[in-house]
């Protein structure tokens, strides 16, 4: 293929980036300088008043964050629940994606395909679902309180907690790390295992030694992939949460559609992409790593 | 002295017979050899012995201890992958390592015994490296020594060299000789590969559809083939239809392709009858050819090749070493006849229809029954 050819048919793409996410991108930054106008939306950039030119960039906005320590709060309360996210997806999505990736030819389709069932439905309704499993008159809430009574605990609401934040984030999240997990393990040769039990290990080490080194690419790419979206997620904060569980993403909607502070939201949004950034060039650097020593057969 | 002893041993899968009633007893220290064509159960039987199929009936012992029921981790013995099977995140030492680390050595013992056997593999240079670094031959070797450095009783290789190419190959069976006598270890080698099984073996089963068809050493399974299968399956073989005409006191009398009357020693010509149908197989390399009845140009001559006829050829190939001959005969039979090149004027060719005559000592064939 020419050079020129190559540049010629990823125009498409590159338009569609260009408009759809460099575009966004240059606006953000530079509302992230600006002034919140009186009205909503921002100050223009000059204005004529009493025979003075005023120019109106500031860099407040970006103080004002840094030095508020809710916001901070946010930040952290952030990347904690969506490192929880990450951490009990693997755990659950582990066995299942190695269960399936053991399953025979029949038993494998069924199995995916009940992963991939949920994504035919609504988020919404989805999640809609799930406050009506927890909602406080309901079985499961009913079935805990029933049992913290026995030992003499108060009773509790399971909904509008961060318990109920992160399970529904968990449930929302869980096929990201299923399925790259399985493509993982999937290819792992036969061969190897039994070359481990021959050997002389046990089904454990057979797992901790061969089955677990082998499948890193996949927990980081499955981590990375649950992670992210974690970061951003505002919808399952709102309705499964309260003030105590808003997260960054509550914050920056707040900012554009109700105070209407859009500066601040920018300055929000940029710090929050910026850590994206920073986590992604992470993950890829580590799956380079271990692309060297990752199995490369003839 | 046996090491292993299979008695009996029966598999059935999906409704196919694997393998018939199996008996079969290894020897200790031997270059044992189980060969037959994709489907016979060879491989089924090796990963019996290994442990990763049960017998449906039968019985497995290693050194008269029954192992049928243990678990492939708690047997003494290892196998070799076709696809090696090394561990593509450990480096060279660590596969190494890997057995011995399961059996909870001592970090200085387990340096010290895979160094030792790096250096019998000649690996040492590569002991940092991953398997993805190495070549065929070297990840051969690794598999080879991972398998072999706690010091197995059995050693099981299933076709362990059949993605190597032909060179290569050749090389690694020199080497596999080599490192058998060295460790003493028992090999189990599985193949479909004749050469392969003639070349190595002290001893050699023959499989098909679940039977040992003969069990022999190499020599005496290659000159004296039991059955028609062992006889087509290994090697080119004439094999031509036959009937005993008479039976005398160490030899019996046969009628060839209703051509000619043949007899051979045999060792209890008591158990054929007369009248008994079955094959007379010989090697194109034991048939010689004459230009005229009386020429005796050839130089390996001897008075036992006293079987003369007349036929004419067809086609040859040519081997380099050797020259194939396809003759047709006057009973419209055709026989391959094997001659090698072996004289400074090679050149001299027996041509497209040239009427030859065939020469050969009945002895150096035998008769196959039929079942």
């Amino acid at each position: 293929m020419k050079l020129s050819e190559k540049y010629v048919l990823s125009l498409p793409a590159l338009i569609y980036l260009g408009i759809f996410f460099v575009l966004p991108i240059i606006i953000m930054v530079s509302i992230s300088f600006m002034l919140s106008g009186d009205f909503g939306g921002v100050k223009p950039l000059f204005n004529y008043e009493s025979h003075q030119l005023h120019t109106n960039l500031t860099l407040n906005n970006y103080k004002y964050v840094f030095h508020t320590y809710f916001i901070w709060q946010l930040i952290l309360r952030t990347i904690f629940y969506s490192l929880l996210t990450t951490v009990f997806c693997l755990i659950l999505g582990y066995p299942i994606a190695l269960l399936i990736s053991r399953s025979g030819d029949k038993l494998k389709n069924i199995l995916l395909l009940l992963i991939i069932i949920p994504f035919w439905s609504c988020f919404l309704i989805r999640v809609y679902a799930w406050m009506i499993i927890l909602g406080p008159n309901d079985a499961i809430n009913k079935l805990v309180n029933l049992v913290r009574d026995y030992f003499g605990l108060a009773h509790i609401n399971l909904l509008y907690t961060s318990f109920s934040v992160i399970l529904c984030m968990v449930y929302i999240n869980l096929p990201f790390m299923i399925l790259p997990l399985y493509a993982n393990l999937e290819k792992h040769n036969i061969d190897l295992l039994e070359a481990g039990q021959d050997l002389g290990a046990s089904s454990l080490k057979i797992f901790l030694n061969i089955t677990l080194p082998l499948s890193l690419p996949g927990i980081l790419i499955g981590s990375v992939l649950v992670f992210i979206p974690s970061m951003g997620m505002f919808v399952i904060p709102e309705l499964f949460g309260s003030n105590c569980t808003y997260m960054i993403g509550n914050l920056i909607k707040q900012q554009f559609l109700q105070t209407m502070n859009w500066p601040l939201g920018s300055v929000t949004a940029i710090i929050m992409t910026f850590i994206v950034v920073i986590i992604s060039l992470f993950g890829n650097y580590l799956s380079e790593y271990l692309k060297e020593t990752e199995n490369v057969e003839d | 002295m046996n090491i292993l002893e299979i008695k009996n041993v029966s598999k059935i899968y999906n409704d196919n017979l694997i393998l018939d009633n199996i008996s079969l007893n290894i020897l200790k220290g031997e270059f044992f050899t189980l060969l037959g064509p994709s489907g016979c159960g060879k491989t089924t039987l090796l990963r019996m012995i290994a442990g990763f199929t049960t017998p449906d009936s039968g019985k497995i012992f290693l050194e008269g201890k029954d192992i049928t029921n243990l678990q492939p981790e708690e047997r003494p013995l290892h196998t070799i992958f076709q696809t090696y099977a090394l561990f593509p995140h450990m480096t060279v030492f660590g596969n190494i390592a890997f057995p011995l680390k399961m059996a909870k050595w001592s970090k200085e013992k387990i340096k010290i015994q895979v160094e030792e056997l790096l250096d019998d593999v000649k690996l040492t240079k590569y002991k940092n490296r991953f398997p993805s670094e190495l070549s065929g031959g070297q990840k051969q070797r690794v598999a080879i020594a991972r398998s072999l450095v706690n010091r197995p009783k059995l050693l099981l290789l299933d076709e362990p060299l059949s993605a190597l190419d032909a060179r290569l190959r050749e090389h690694m069976h020199m080497e596999l000789v080599k490192l058998q006598e060295e460790t003493g270890v028992t090999f189990v080698y599985v193949t479909h590969d004749q050469s392969e099984a003639l070349a190595l073996s002290s001893r050699m089963a023959v499989l098909n559809l679940g039977i040992i068809e003969q069990l022999d050493h190499p020599v005496i399974v290659y000159s004296k083939p039991k059955t028609y299968f062992v006889a087509d399956f290994l090697g080119k073989c004439n094999i031509l239809k036959a009937k005993i005409i008479d039976i005398l006191d160490n030899s019996i009398v046969l009628f060839v392709g209703n051509l000619i009357e043949i007899e051979i020693n045999v060792e209890e010509p008591n158990i054929y009858k007369k009248g008994q149908v079955g094959w007379y197989a010989i090697r194109p390399e034991k048939i010689k050819l004459r230009r005229i009845k009386n020429d005796d140009t050839m130089s390996t001559e001897s008075d036992n090749d006293k079987y003369i006829n007349s036929g004419t050829v067809v086609s040859y190939f040519y081997y380099g070493h050797s020259t194939l001959y396809e003759i047709l005969l006057k009973n419209n039979a055709k026989i391959q006849v094997m001659l090698f090149n072996n004289k400074s004027e090679d050149l001299k060719f027996f041509k497209d229809n040239s009427e030859v005559y065939i020469a050969f000592n009945p002895n150096s064939g035998n008769f196959i029954e039929e079942i």
